[in-house]
């Protein structure tokens, strides 16, 4: 059992949605940061995706393509991405951390070695974009078994014959893209995303998290309704960027938190 | 060694994409169903022999294949050792090796009923050859550019709209080749449906490596059979420039068996291969790493960061090269070495006086090397030089570091 295993469950007993909100690591610095993800879980975060900066982020639209590059210009690396989470783990015991980004950084580091640090700096999965199934040998077969959850993202174009392979080695939860596109894009719609959720759910166990596209309150809301939660990320690392305190960026957390906890 | 086949280093890559650790599908789950529909229909397609067939006349009556295979007489006499042989992929239709393999992408594209076409280029050359394979076929083209390349390389910008096709100023990152191919990825996810990414070089994801090889190896194919008609055996030496490795590879795969022929790669060493990174010399001041699908040599620092590469030309201005490069150096099947942005600078020049031909910035770089070995070389000794480009869209950046001003009719001597 994770972090992460044991929220979903703690969220079932009270019969509530999960709300997971992405930050950049180290956006704008490393200080402004930590001080962000330190009131997550007080604004109403279950779990806390942790955005490892790359320079090339091929998935990832404007919003947090400039904030990975405000925090790389800030100094951030994936050691002190690793401080970062350390440093939460000081005040914060039970909320889930997941490293999100991309594979070079934790390859470049040497996969055992990342394993090792990631496990006792206190993450608790790992979303990587570019390591599809067919790539499972290089990080995600190692990291469950060092302990940590790798979390698959199923896409649209995920279809029947492939959604087995997708959910094979994939636990924690299934972080499902409610579009073919960037983070920050098009806008989710339930009515769309509802039946893709029901088709995954007959397939697994595992909690269902649905995100890209998600911006506001009522969104977070219906697109919550018809999964186990919702994600949001560019919005939030927007609201920051437009020049926000700490403060109101975590008001804003939780009206979104409210929202999806509301469905 | 009962069986060549299994010496052979022709068999990559691998059911994974992988040439030996190289290569590769390092694709968002978004891209990866499509990425096997396009092998599906690759594998499909290699064992037709009307799609071949296809391929062969477009070769023939719109690209002008065969390039010759021609000895540079005066240019042999100059450095006074080897043999020179050069490859003329630079008298192709637009000008480069790069519409041997853009033919066959968009044919594949046409056969999978996808009707937009996206690419990401540099210096515009596999730009100018995707809108032009789309302008024959009625095809959308959006090509994505660095701003900063859009800047330098005006000229095939400016033809590339001619032909139809909308060009797009990268912004993101810091406006290059690497993040043009970060946008065209994140184009492709999210058009996913109806749109084909026809890449420039041989990397990317499993199959675009293997892919573009294939399509380019007739550039090798065609060089064997005109050297044993010319010579009656096959060449010593052949050498080739890398940025991403797609005529290198195109030359060298036919000939990765024949084990008495050395094999030459030239990276871009900028102003030389040295820890300030102002050079693109991914084998020589690199190490292995994930970007854009594949696992290969990159410019990368010690966190695993990629670097931008430096180089007078903007086509090998790339911090990666393809996975099947990688491997062959590992192996030591083939050899990689650099040139300096000035050495290419002078073959460019000696192709110009010699020979009459005004060579591409990237080929310019595999010349500075024949200048640096042929004249220790034995005069039978026979070397075969990939020339992928002509020079033309190079002129104004020549120019510049020549020390003339393209303003006036007359050009003059400045500062």
């Amino acid at each position: 059992m994770t972090r992460i295993d044991d929220k979903f469950a703690a969220l079932r007993k009270e019969g509530k949605k999960a709300f997971v909100s992405y930050v950049m690591a180290g956006d704008p610095d490393y200080d402004t940061s930590l001080e962000l993800v330190r009131g997550l879980p007080a604004a109403g975060v279950d779990i806390i995706e942790l955005g490892l900066p790359f320079t090339d982020p091929m998935a990832d639209g404007p919003a947090i393509q400039l904030a990975g590059q405000r925090a790389l210009a800030a100094g951030m690396t994936l050691e002190r991405t690793l401080d970062m989470a350390r440093a939460f783990r000081e005040t914060d015991d039970t909320t889930p951390i997941v490293l999100m980004g991309y594979y070079n950084p934790i390859y470049s580091r040497g996969v055992d070695q990342f394993l090792a640090d990631a496990k006792a700096a206190g993450i608790d999965g790992l979303i990587i974009v570019d390591l599809p199934p067919e790539e499972d040998d290089e990080l995600c077969i190692p990291a469950q078994q060092a302990g940590l959850n790798f979390i698959r993202l199923a896409t649209p174009t995920t279809d029947d014959k492939r959604l087995p392979k997708v959910l094979e080695n994939t636990s924690g939860f299934v972080y499902y893209v409610s579009i073919t596109g960037i983070t920050g894009a098009a806008a989710a719609q339930a009515n769309v995303v509802a039946p893709e959720v029901a088709r995954i759910k007959s397939k697994t166990d595992l909690p269902i998290i649905v995100g890209f596209g998600v911006r506001t309150p009522e969104t977070a809301k219906d697109i919550a309704g018809i999964a186990d939660g919702t994600v949001v990320g560019s919005a939030i690392v927007s609201e920051l960027a437009s020049g926000k305190s700490v403060d109101e960026v975590l008001a804003f957390v939780k009206s979104l938190a409210d929202g999806a906890h509301s469905a | 060694m009962a069986n060549d086949l299994f010496n052979s280093f022709m068999t990559g890559p691998d059911e994974k994409g992988r040439f030996g650790q190289f290569g590769g599908r390092f694709v968002s789950e978004t891209l990866m169903p499509l990425i096997l529909e396009l092998e599906e229909q690759y594998e499909n397609a290699k064992t037709d022999h009307s799609f071949w067939d296809e391929m062969h006349d477009l070769w023939t009556h719109y690209v002008g294949r065969p390039s010759p295979l021609y000895f540079a007489e005066r240019l042999t006499d100059h450095l006074g050792g080897a043999k020179i042989y050069l490859k003329r992929d630079e008298l192709n239709h637009t000008g480069a090796h790069k519409i041997n393999n853009v033919l066959g992408q968009i044919i594949l594209a046409r056969r999978m009923g996808k009707s937009r076409i996206i690419a990401e280029t540099g210096a515009g050359q596999h730009g100018v050859a995707t809108a032009t394979v789309c302008a024959k076929f009625g095809l959308k083209c959006v090509v994505y550019m660095g701003a900063h390349d859009v800047e330098r390389q005006a000229p095939n910008v400016f033809r590339m709209r001619l032909l139809g096709a909308e060009v797009v100023p990268v912004t993101s990152g810091r406006g290059t080749l690497k993040d043009a191919m970060n946008d065209a990825l994140r184009d492709w996810v999210t058009n996913v449906r109806d749109t084909f990414y026809c890449i420039g070089t041989v990397a990317g994801p499993h199959p675009y490596p293997a892919m573009v090889r294939d399509f380019q190896s007739i550039i090798g194919k065609e060089a064997k059979e005109q050297m044993m008609a010319a010579e009656g055996r096959l060449p010593d030496t052949i050498i080739a420039a890398i940025g991403g490795g797609s005529n290198a590879m195109g030359l060298f795969y036919p000939f990765l068996d024949d084990t008495s022929v050395n094999i030459i790669g030239v990276e871009a060493g900028g102003k030389g291969v040295n820890a300030k990174m102002e050079h693109c010399a991914s084998l020589t001041g690199g190490r292995p790493g994930v970007l854009h699908g594949n696992r290969t040599y990159l410019l990368q620092d010690e966190d695993g960061q990629i670097q931008e590469g430096f180089s007078i030309s903007a086509g090998l201005d790339y911090p990666g090269i393809g996975p099947e490069h990688a491997w062959l150096h590992d192996i030591g099947r083939a050899q990689y070495v650099s040139i300096t942005d000035k050495e290419a600078l002078e073959a460019f020049q000696l192709s110009c006086s010699t020979e009459g031909i005004i060579p591409a910035l990237e080929p310019s770089h595999a010349l500075a090397h024949v200048m640096k070995i042929a004249p220790e070389l034995p005069k039978d000794h026979i070397i075969c030089m990939n020339m992928c480009g002509r020079g033309d869209k190079d002129i104004f950046t020549v120019a510049r570091h020549l020390g003339f001003d393209m303003s006036g009719p007359e050009g003059r001597s400045v500062e």
